[in-house]
């Protein structure tokens, strides 16, 4: 008998929310600063469930980008989700059918993905349901309170929870750039690509979505071949 | 915007970013071997978090003088908590209050 319940997800699940609800907290801000209402801001938290992928989306929404550049981006920005995916698909128990894969596939995210793949043995699908709620609800309803907050805050505290989401990119990326060479390098090629395509003027025709795509593919590609990874540390870094 | 055309992104942004997560959790049921792949997806997402991250985060408190000084500040604390390893939550409230305070400053000064 397995001690992965629904219960225990919840549980794992209760750290995540509280994560959640203050990262999107800084999105809905951002929504309601770019003058999205509130329903749209609190639509696309709970329809998407990633930050930096609907970071990246409202940012082409406000461009008023097109529609292929909106889903080349989120491809892009997305494609993580599509290795722990396949991770994950290992860990799934025989009671995994289609339907229920196609369920708990909708909250693969770095956080849920990192607890569902360090527990021991297989996972099964009451585990992942429960794991996956609270994250969601957190997600979305901290979306909600900053749009509303967005609206109704003094304009110079909204200005300075702009740069919430920012710091947490920068906590996320420094630690892993200060100990793997790899990463390091990744970062600083992307940062070097990224302020030359917004500031030099020939290159001011391609539009923010597309600036990602390009850091992104050509960060990770001289990053890859210079500094292949080797196999225990992806696999701790999926762990992370 | 009209409604319509927002639900039309959202619609898009939600479609690409399921199916990303759901075709692979269906469909495969092998593991990724090729090292340079392997790597590729490993280094992606600092690349994606960096870009989005440079050069937009120093203008993200105003794009004149004070809010980019202000948004400097907010970046200082930032890279120095993160350096610490402080939890994602610290780092981005005290990178929230340093741009506070700093622009608060600046237009008394």
């Amino acid at each position: 008998m397995t001690n992965l319940t629904f219960r225990k997800g919840l549980i794992d699940g209760i750290p995540i929310a509280l994560g959640y609800l203050s990262v999107s907290f800084s999105f809905g801000i951002l929504c309601a600063k770019g003058g999205m209402r509130i329903l749209g801001a609190i639509l696309i938290s709970l329809t998407n469930l990633t930050s930096a992928g609907q970071l990246a989306g409202v940012g082409i929404i406000f461009a008023l980008g097109s529609l292929s550049e909106m889903a080349l981006a989120q491809l892009v920005i997305n494609l993580r989700y599509a290795l722990m995916s396949v991770s994950l698909s290992q860990k799934a128990d025989d009671t995994f059918n289609t339907l229920r894969r196609m369920i708990v596939s909708f909250g693969v995210t770095d956080e849920i993905y990192a607890v569902a793949s360090s527990q021991k043995g297989l996972i099964n699908p009451k585990y992942m349901y429960g794991l996956m709620l609270l994250p969601i609800v957190g997600w979305t309803s901290g979306t909600a309170l900053g749009a509303i907050a967005g609206d109704i805050l003094p304009a110079d505290i909204v200005s300075a929870l702009g740069i919430a989401l920012y710091a947490m990119f920068i906590a996320i990326v420094l630690p892993p750039a200060t100990e793997h060479k790899g990463v390091l390098v990744c970062a600083l090629i992307s940062a070097a690509i990224s302020c030359i395509l917004a500031y030099v003027p020939i290159f001011s025709f391609i539009s923010g979505g597309f600036a990602i795509i390009i850091c992104a593919i050509v960060a990770a590609v001289i990053a890859a071949i210079l500094f292949p990874v080797k196999d225990e540390e992806s696999e701790a870094s999926e762990n992370d | 915007m009209t409604d319509g055309k927002l639900l039309l992104y959202i619609a898009v942004m939600a479609g690409v970013t399921y199916l990303v997560r759901m075709l692979p959790f269906v469909i495969f049921r092998k593991k990724i071997t090729s090292p340079f792949i392997k790597s590729v997806l490993y280094y992606m997402p600092y690349a994606v978090l960096t870009a989005m991250t440079i050069p937009a985060v120093f203008t993200s408190a105003g794009g004149d003088m004070n809010g980019i000084i202000a948004s400097l500040a907010g970046v200082v604390i930032a890279v120095l908590l993160a350096i610490k390893k402080s939890s994602l939550v610290t780092v981005a409230a005290a990178a929230c209050v340093a741009v506070y305070v700093v622009g608060k400053v600046l237009t008394l000064i």
